[in-house]
């Protein structure tokens, strides 16, 4: 291997340890425990929902409804509890078939409909923006709130639910790691193997590299696009779970960020390892960057609205990785 | 004759890396007179029009217009010369979202001197002129979008003649239309041969060459292999002078099968195409053999579930076989490598490896899960099988040559035990020693199974096949036992004629 393919392969992690090492000197506190928590923490919500659409980009497709279906899937929660004064599993069980069902109507879209993914989803995404705000009249849902009728919503959110937003379990340090870091690496890890090691992850691989020749190969190319789509709108729903937990309301102005972080840190994946190519691993590491290196600015006192700007330079740095310097990149 | 000649190329030459794809082509059109050019796939015949029409540069040579040198470097340079090309694909030619008035006058609404304004007056205007000229009979305010393909075609011609161009090349004109469509595109084409148009017409239907030839030009391995201008015109001879015919060191050695192992009763894959029936042995490698476009391709993946028959039924091993989709047809042990493995075969984001299994993950996982020592062990097995030149089992497609490509799809098909094995055009894009290595084992490996080549070209029948059959208009129309062929009759039923006896 020359040294360039050395760079394309492992460039991007030697860049994630330099930011590390350098936060360490620089920042006061990053090297702890706590501080690692808090990153896992921050990129929780985010980091499900891009690997939820790095199934639909090994496809060949592309999800833009995530964020809004997350965030449907916490008015949702909070509906079902607040007004319609049900327990936490009929809240997480509503969610998660918002989800899917989003998941499937994209999927007919796209594959029987031939509307073009990108189309597709950005319809849904504005549709369900509109909807979520329909059931409260555009109001926010918490407990005591007004409703359109007049009357008062008594129901609140229960302590169950709550409890994934809010417990902490022990690890090594009494209530260290929060619910959400473990969703994120449980997930992480199911949709991690299930690409790279059951056959129905390598055929979505070849689903997306030649559509023709899976089809040609005796595989259900349809079937396999429809399910890329239905993962992510689960695994979106998940994400709107956890925020719902974490907000404890349902709060219509969330969540705005979520689909450009999370399609940021999965693009930000194909350069991991010089893949070239959409991959959970990468996917997973793509969201710590940035949560490591917004942390650390803020720790160092960067102010709050050059986030987004320095997002935007680390995903460019990375798609030029991808596209320009590895030759797959050029197919 | 050559003082007439309103158009001449000679010597031309060009390449691409170390591949020569023509070899100094010479080649003369004449005013009033159509001049087919015929040649199989990778003749040249499409580089030679991109040469003339502008879009590549020639590599050696020269191109004479009306005793000039001519020497375009872009396509807008040889259409203003007078040199007009319609090309194969239809819409390359109009634009569907605008109306035919504005799709006939396209090339004079940018370049120097058009006006700032569009004026749709103006355009209906020149656009009714070009239109009658042409004797075009369609309404001009239609959308193109909403044009039959026929018409369409008709409205890129008529684009393209509002140039009046000297010299019309037409690239397989009718291969999407009926026969109908095809029959007011010939009467345009009489047409412009009274109005003294030199016309080059690139087809490989016998029935548009029999109808529209003045002169047969035949193309192979990029140069020209024979020119057939005497009345009446020896269509067999054009043929055979395109698919060549070589003498094989190597002759095979004919089985007859005994054992059926497929049968196709009254199967109809086309419109109006006369039913096809065969039957396959045990042990026997079937070539069919036929011009581009007589329905191979269609043949293939109706036995490959891909299409559906109109007509007819398919018996494999005495059962019933009718193939929904190709997963159906791999569970049954019928297995296709489909032509053009660039678009139809190769998964460019998978390693050999992952080439190789890509049909058969099923049968190499376990609760879903791959077995990836059982995988890398197949295709380990499989590029030694086949010889497949590479570092390991783990290069990437990009890095194989093109022979070693065609053998890691034969190879991902040969991994598993077929009952009919299917290959369409296995051949094409393949060094001769690559070739020759993949007939021996198709060969050496025919047992058990019925095996079904497709190929155009004559001579990859004759050295692998024992028994050849052959296609024309959607249907088998002869039959050959591959030991002492009689090959004038077989090309008479390849060129789809009564056999004539030649002078």
């Amino acid at each position: 291997m020359t040294l360039r393919d050395h760079a394309i392969r492992y460039g991007f992690i030697v860049l994630l340890f330099g930011l590390v090492a350098y936060f360490s000197i620089a920042a006061d506190g990053f090297v702890s425990p706590q501080s690692a928590v808090f990153i896992f923490q921050s990129v929780a919500i985010t980091g499900v929902l891009a690997l939820g659409v790095t199934a639909t980009l090994v496809v060949g497709g592309f999800d833009l409804s995530i964020g809004s279906v997350a965030t449907s899937a916490m008015m949702a929660a909070a509906y079902v509890m607040v007004v319609l004064e049900q327990n936490a599993l009929v809240a997480v069980v509503v969610c998660l078939l918002i989800g899917a069902i989003v998941g499937l109507i994209n999927g007919w879209l796209i594959v029987y409909m031939r509307v073009p993914d990108l189309l597709a989803t950005l319809g849904m995404m504005f549709l369900l923006v509109g909807l979520q705000r329909i059931p409260t009249e555009g109001r926010s849902i918490a407990t005591g709130m007004t409703m359109p009728d007049g009357s008062v919503a008594n129901g609140k959110f229960s302590d169950a639910f709550l409890a994934l937003g809010r417990h902490r379990f022990d690890f090594f340090i009494p209530n260290l790691i929060p619910v959400s870091v473990v969703v994120l690496l449980v997930l992480a890890v199911l949709i991690w193997f299930f690409l790279e090691y059951t056959r129905f992850g390598r055929m979505m691989y070849a689903v997306g590299s030649n559509e023709r020749a899976a089809e040609l190969a005796g595989a259900p190319v349809k079937a396999y696009k429809i399910w890329a789509y239905v993962i992510s709108g689960v695994f979106a729903s998940i994400g709107g779970i956890l925020l719902a937990a974490r907000l404890g309301r349902g709060d219509i102005a969330s969540g705005n960020n979520l689909l450009l972080d999370a399609v940021a840190a999965a693009l930000i994946g194909y350069a991991v390892l010089g893949a070239a190519k959409p991959n959970a691993f990468g996917t997973a590491i793509g969201a710590l960057f940035v949560g490591i290196l917004l942390q650390g600015l803020t720790m160092m006192n960067a102010p709050y609205y050059t986030q987004d700007f320095i997002k935007g330079v680390v995903l460019v740095v990375a798609l030029v990785f991808t596209f320009a310097l590895s030759g797959r990149g050029r197919r | 004759m050559v003082g007439n000649a309103v158009f001449r190329v000679e010597g031309l030459r060009k390449s691409f890396g170390h591949n020569e794809v023509l070899g100094g082509v010479s080649l003369e059109l004449h005013a009033g007179e159509v001049t087919v050019l015929m040649g199989a796939n990778g003749a040249g015949k499409s580089t030679l029009v991109k040469i003339i029409s502008g879009v590549y540069e020639r590599g050696g040579g020269t191109m004479v217009l009306a005793d000039q040198d001519f020497a375009p470097k872009t396509p807008a340079e040889a259409i203003r010369a007078g040199v007009v090309t319609v090309h194969q694909n239809i819409n390359d030619g109009v634009v569907a979202d605008l109306d035919v008035a504005t799709n006939l006058t396209l090339d004079r609404l940018s370049g120097s001197g058009a006006p700032t304004l569009f004026n749709p007056m103006r355009v209906r205007r020149e656009a009714k002129a070009v239109a009658d000229r042409m004797g075009l009979a369609i309404d001009l305010k239609a959308r193109v979008s909403d044009l039959s393909l026929a018409d369409r075609q008709m409205v890129a011609i008529a684009r393209a003649l509002a140039h009046k161009p000297k010299v019309l090349i037409l690239d397989e004109p009718t291969s999407s239309l009926s026969s109908a469509e095809a029959d007011r595109l010939f009467a345009l084409i009489d047409r412009l041969r009274e109005q003294g148009v030199a016309i080059l017409y690139i087809s490989h239907r016998m029935s548009d060459i029999r109808r529209l030839a003045d002169r047969i030009v035949s193309m192979r391995d990029g140069i020209i292999s024979g020119i057939f201008d005497k009345k009446p015109l020896d269509y067999e001879g054009a043929v055979n002078a395109m698919l060549g015919r070589k003498i094989h060191l190597d002759r095979i050695v004919v089985r007859d099968s005994a054992n059926a192992v497929f049968k196709i009763d009254g199967l109809r894959i086309a419109q109006g195409a006369r039913p096809i029936s065969l039957t396959l042995g045990d042990g026997e490698v079937v070539a069919i053999t036929g011009l581009v476009g007589v329905g191979k391709t269609a043949l293939a993946e109706t036995l490959f579930g891909v299409r559906q028959p109109l007509a007819g039924t398919m018996t494999l091993n005495g059962r019933p076989y009718a193939p929904e989709t190709a997963g159906e047809a791999i569970a049954a042990g019928v297995f296709l490598v489909a032509k053009d493995r660039g678009e139809n075969g190769i998964v460019g984001g998978f390693n050999i490896q992952e080439n190789i299994s890509l049909p058969f993950h099923k049968r190499m996982s376990r609760f879903a899960v791959l077995k990836r020592r059982l995988e890398r062990a197949t295709a380990r097995r499989q590029i030694e099988e086949l010889g497949i030149v590479c570092r390991s089992e783990k290069d990437e497609m990009s890095e194989l040559s093109g022979g070693n490509q065609q053998k890691v799809m034969v190879a991902r098909w040969m991994a598993q035990h077929a009952r009919l094995f299917i290959l369409d055009e296995p051949f094409q894009g393949v060094d001769i020693s690559a070739r020759r290595d993949i007939a021996a084992k198709l060969r050496a490996s025919a047992n058990g199974r019925a095996t079904l080549l497709f190929v155009t070209e004559l001579d990859e029948a004759l050295e692998t096949a024992d028994r050849i059959l052959v296609m024309s208009e959607q249907t088998i129309v002869g039959e050959h036992r591959n030991a002492d062929v009689d090959l004038d009759r077989l090309l008479a039923e390849v060129a789809g004629g009564p056999l004539h006896s030649a002078a």
